[in-house]
């Protein structure tokens, strides 16, 4: 069964249909790439997903739940992990403390008074640090840190939900060639060792053919194209679309 | 049937109507106020707290000019004369100080702008004296006009029609002209305006002299009506702010319905009179206050960008990220004992320092006030400009008690808490739902209405002679008693606050202020720990109040009103904001200059403005920060 399945998400605002009839799914341990021109409605497509704008119809099921229209917040503690395309991580806090705060939040532990949160789940936030391959900064705090290293705690602390689909918003927003494709290869990873549902949308084709397992291509509001990147890649509607032949180009 | 006839059948009706036309003129008054507050916002994304300053000084302006030129010309060229003033002074006044500010975090420029209305306030003083000034009545306009039964003053009726007169005519502007176009161009998109090649500069004093002039042209308005006071600025603020709230920020539209809505409200209450419900009678006039409370509540859970307002973008610039916070060390740990032990010994030191334990006693009382601020300011990221509301209900349920209701002083101090955490859990549970200048605004309400219902509720607060012959029971009648039961009480908190600071639920509270969408991203409950946070620090400003209380033996509506909380502020930001030991050494440090430097003049008002602005200008980090910045220079870094 997939993890996250989308059925005929439509939405406008006033005349202009940003999303129509958009259909898809997402299966355990699979990255699926959402692309297509600025203005196709993948940011709608995405914040509908995360709970952050209301549809006007269709449904998003979560292991077969449905859990259209839900909060962000509740999205969370459904198993949904996030991450932005700006990286947002808690500035003031150290990395681990960051950790801590996000296990915390998602064993519903925040409410607790009777000790200091410091001792609290502590070798389980090593270990998600481990796993993002951050523990050595576990003690700096956040706002100093790398923008890649920001990257890789977001990460960790989107896994602190246990969650069994990943968001991610242009991941490699902002980030070098080198840093890109080492972040997409521990996505991968954690992806195939977890079995999480990865979507994410992208603008280096590089990121998108390299490491997605599948690509959908959304281009004004409709789902144009949708297969392995070999097969969209050769599919002439996807060529339309970016290379501009019909005035859809980027 | 004669109309007198149908009166007396319906004797509501009449009485309605009169207090209605009579909302309507309260309404443009509160309008020409708002609006101004409104663009400016819109445009320069600073809520400006010395706007009731420009209101009572074009009233002062007005009173002083009027009878210089005798009949409707010295009237009325004395009220344009007050806007024209007002407008220059707002042009000079966003020159020298706000385009300073227009890059500083929020809490300072609402800090610096208040700053301004101190100093404004003084200057008033200086120069008008402290007795209220009487204007003439407008020329021509003194009579009353005959309506279903009752008179209505002339001028009224004229006042009511200014409102929407002005409104159009900002409507008008707005639309119409260059100069409006590009206040709604930068009111949408501050940055497309800058990119366009717009002199920015000028566009911002411009619109900041516009609504100096409009609350100058309202205050001078009120020359018939009220005389020239020192008071009035602060009152038409808390008032404007929300209409403001209410109607959306930088609506004008949503300014002038929210105007009306409140001072209908208002009337409405005032015009029902005496009511019975279930055979219990409810005095609907006393409780105007609280009705514009409740108008501000219902719209705000319904729509929390106003009636007209759109979300606004969260401010780019939240000052620098502070560092992330530290257990206390070994050496830490002892001097915090050490000091306790030096405050446990101050009143056994003898006559020589029999006035230390007096000071010393205000310090500790401002230090769990203050510290109870900063932990909402802090790590809630929450800046209220109301914090004298816990104070007040904590000081006012306790003095309640132990006067009225005869309780003992454990127990009247505990049920003055309990009233202070009720009233917090109550306002909260709104606020919350706003953030930044918006949550400034609304608490800063709230004190307002804390502070009149007090001022009004003679038969429990005592109105303004407020409750006194509070006398503490044994063991605390001594003062060395009452001392040191006020050291223990604000070590408890304090402690408790630093505790709070480094639990789970701590955490989660600097986790959504540091980002709320990571927040709730990751599924904290943010407005839930916003609303325990703000319990939290309602309880222990109530503690705070309810120890002065006793201290003084007395509580008025003076000890209670905006400049407990500003005192509050600034206390937080002298120390630093960003440390949990600030707001205890800006506390000491206020209260010490408060009880020497301060006492001694009448001017303390421009006093404590100047040290606000020397704060924000210089001294960002408070005196935290500078102590820290030594520090790590004496490392070598």
């Amino acid at each position: 069964m997939s993890v996250l399945a989308v059925e005929a998400l439509s939405k406008s605002y006033g005349g202009v249909q940003a999303l129509d009839g958009v259909s898809f799914s997402v299966s355990a341990g699979e990255l699926l790439a959402l692309i297509g021109p600025n203005g196709a409605g993948k940011s709608t497509c995405f914040n509908i997903v995360n709970g952050q704008i209301r549809a006007d119809s269709g449904r998003v099921r979560l292991n077969g739940r449905d859990v259209t229209g839900a909060s962000p917040r509740r999205m969370a503690l459904e198993g949904v992990g996030r991450s932005f395309q700006v990286a947002q991580v808690f500035g003031s806090m150290t990395v681990r403390e960051n950790v801590q705060t996000a296990l915390l939040a998602a064993r519903h532990r925040l409410l607790g008074f009777l000790r200091p949160a410091a001792t609290l789940l502590r070798a389980e936030a090593e270990a998600l640090l481990e796993q993002t391959r951050m523990a050595a900064r576990a003690d700096e705090p956040a706002a100093a840190l790398a923008y890649g290293d920001v990257k890789r705690l977001e990460l960790a602390m989107a896994l602190a939900t246990a969650p069994r689909l990943l968001l991610m918003d242009e991941p490699t927003a902002g980030m070098g060639v080198e840093e890109r494709l080492a972040l997409m290869a521990l996505v991968r990873d954690l992806a195939r060792t977890n079995g999480l549902a990865v979507l994410f949308t992208e603008h280096s084709m590089d990121v998108v053919f390299g490491h997605a397992d599948r690509v959908i291509v959304l281009a004004r509001g409709r789902l144009i194209a949708d297969g392995t990147p070999q097969q969209v890649r050769a599919d002439p509607k996807v060529a339309d679309i970016y290379l501009g032949r019909r005035g859809g180009a980027e | 049937m004669s109309f007198e006839a149908f009166a007396a059948d319906w004797p509501l009706v009449p009485a309605l109507a009169f207090q209605a036309i009579n909302g309507f003129a309260s309404a443009s008054t509160l309008f020409l106020v708002a609006a101004g507050l409104s663009i400016i916002f819109g445009v320069t994304r600073i809520v400006n707290m010395a706007h009731g300053s420009f209101y009572m000084l074009g009233l002062y302006v007005a009173v002083t000019l009027a009878p210089l030129v005798p009949g409707p010309l010295g009237y009325w060229g004395a009220v344009l004369a007050a806007a024209l003033v007002m407008g220059l002074l707002g042009a000079l006044v966003e020159i020298t100080v706000l385009r300073r500010i227009y890059r500083a975090p929020e809490l300072y420029q609402l800090l610096a702008t208040f700053a301004l209305l101190l100093v404004i306030n003084d200057a008033a003083l200086y120069f008008w004296g402290p007795e209220d000034i009487l204007g003439p009545r407008a020329p021509g306009l003194t009579g009353s006009v005959a309506l279903l039964g009752r008179r209505l003053p002339e001028y009224d009726i004229l006042l009511a029609l200014i409102g929407p007169i002005v409104l159009t005519v900002l409507h008008i502007v707005l639309t119409r002209t260059r100069f409006g176009r590009l206040i709604r161009a930068a009111t949408q998109d501050r940055e497309m305006v800058a990119v366009l090649g717009i002199n920015e500069a000028l566009l911002f004093t411009a619109v900041f002299a516009l609504g100096a002039a409009i609350a100058g042209f309202g205050g001078a308005l009120q020359m018939a009506r009220e005389p020239a006071n020192l008071l009035i600025d602060l009152g038409v603020l808390g008032d404007a702010f929300v209409v403001v709230v209410v109607g959306g920020m930088g609506s004008i539209r949503g300014a002038y319905l929210a105007a009306v809505l409140v001072a209908q409200v208002k009337a409405l209450c005032t015009a029902l009179g005496i009511i019975e419900i279930a055979g219990i009678s409810f005095n609907m006039s006393k409780l105007t206050l609280v009705a514009e409370f409740l108008v501000m509540a219902v719209v705000l859970i319904l729509r929390p960008h106003g009636l007209f307002g759109r979300p606004i973008p969260p401010a780019h610039h939240r000052g620098s990220v502070e560092a992330p916070l530290r257990p206390l060390t070994t050496t830490g740990k002892f001097s915090f004992i050490v000091i306790i032990l030096g405050l446990a010994a101050l009143p056994f030191l003898g006559a020589a320092f029999s006035y230390a334990p007096v000071l010393a006693l205000d310090v500790l009382i401002a230090a769990l006030f203050a510290a109870s601020l900063h932990f909402l300011m802090g790590p809630g990221g929450l800046a209220s400009f109301g914090h004298a509301a816990s104070f007040g209900l904590g000081a006012y349920g306790t003095a309640f008690a132990a006067t009225s209701l005869g309780l003992d002083t454990i127990t009247a101090f505990a049920f003055g808490i309990a009233v202070a955490a009720l009233g917090a859990a109550l306002l909260g549970s709104v606020a919350v739902r706003l953030e930044g200048v918006y949550f400034a605004m609304l608490t800063l309400a709230f004190a307002q209405i804390v502070w009149s219902v007090v001022y009004q509720w003679e038969d429990v607060t005592g109105g303004s002679n407020g409750l006194f012959g509070l006398w503490p029971d044994p063991p605390f009648d001594s003062r060395t008693g009452l001392y040191l039961a006020a050291l223990a009480v604000t070590v408890a908190g304090v402690m408790l606050l630093r505790y709070l600071a480094f639990s789970p639920f701590g955490y989660g509270l600097r986790a959504a202020r540091d980002s709320a969408m990571r927040a709730e991203a990751s599924g904290i409950p943010v407005a839930r720990l916003r609303w325990l946070a703000f319990i939290v620090a309602g309880t222990l400003g109530g503690a705070a109040g309810g120890l002065f209380a006793f201290a003084k033996g007395s509580i008025s509506p003076e000890a209670i009103s905006v400049g407990r909380s500003i005192d509050g502020l600034v206390m937080v930001l002298l120390g630093g904001v960003q440390s949990l030991a600030g707001p205890l050494l800006g506390a000491g440090t206020l209260t010490v200059l408060q009880d020497t430097v301060m006492r001694e003049t009448d001017y303390w008002r421009a006093l404590l403005g100047g040290l606000i602005l020397l704060v924000v200008f210089a001294f960002p980090g408070g005196i935290a920060g500078g102590l820290a910045l030594l520090a790590r220079r004496g490392a070598g870094r």
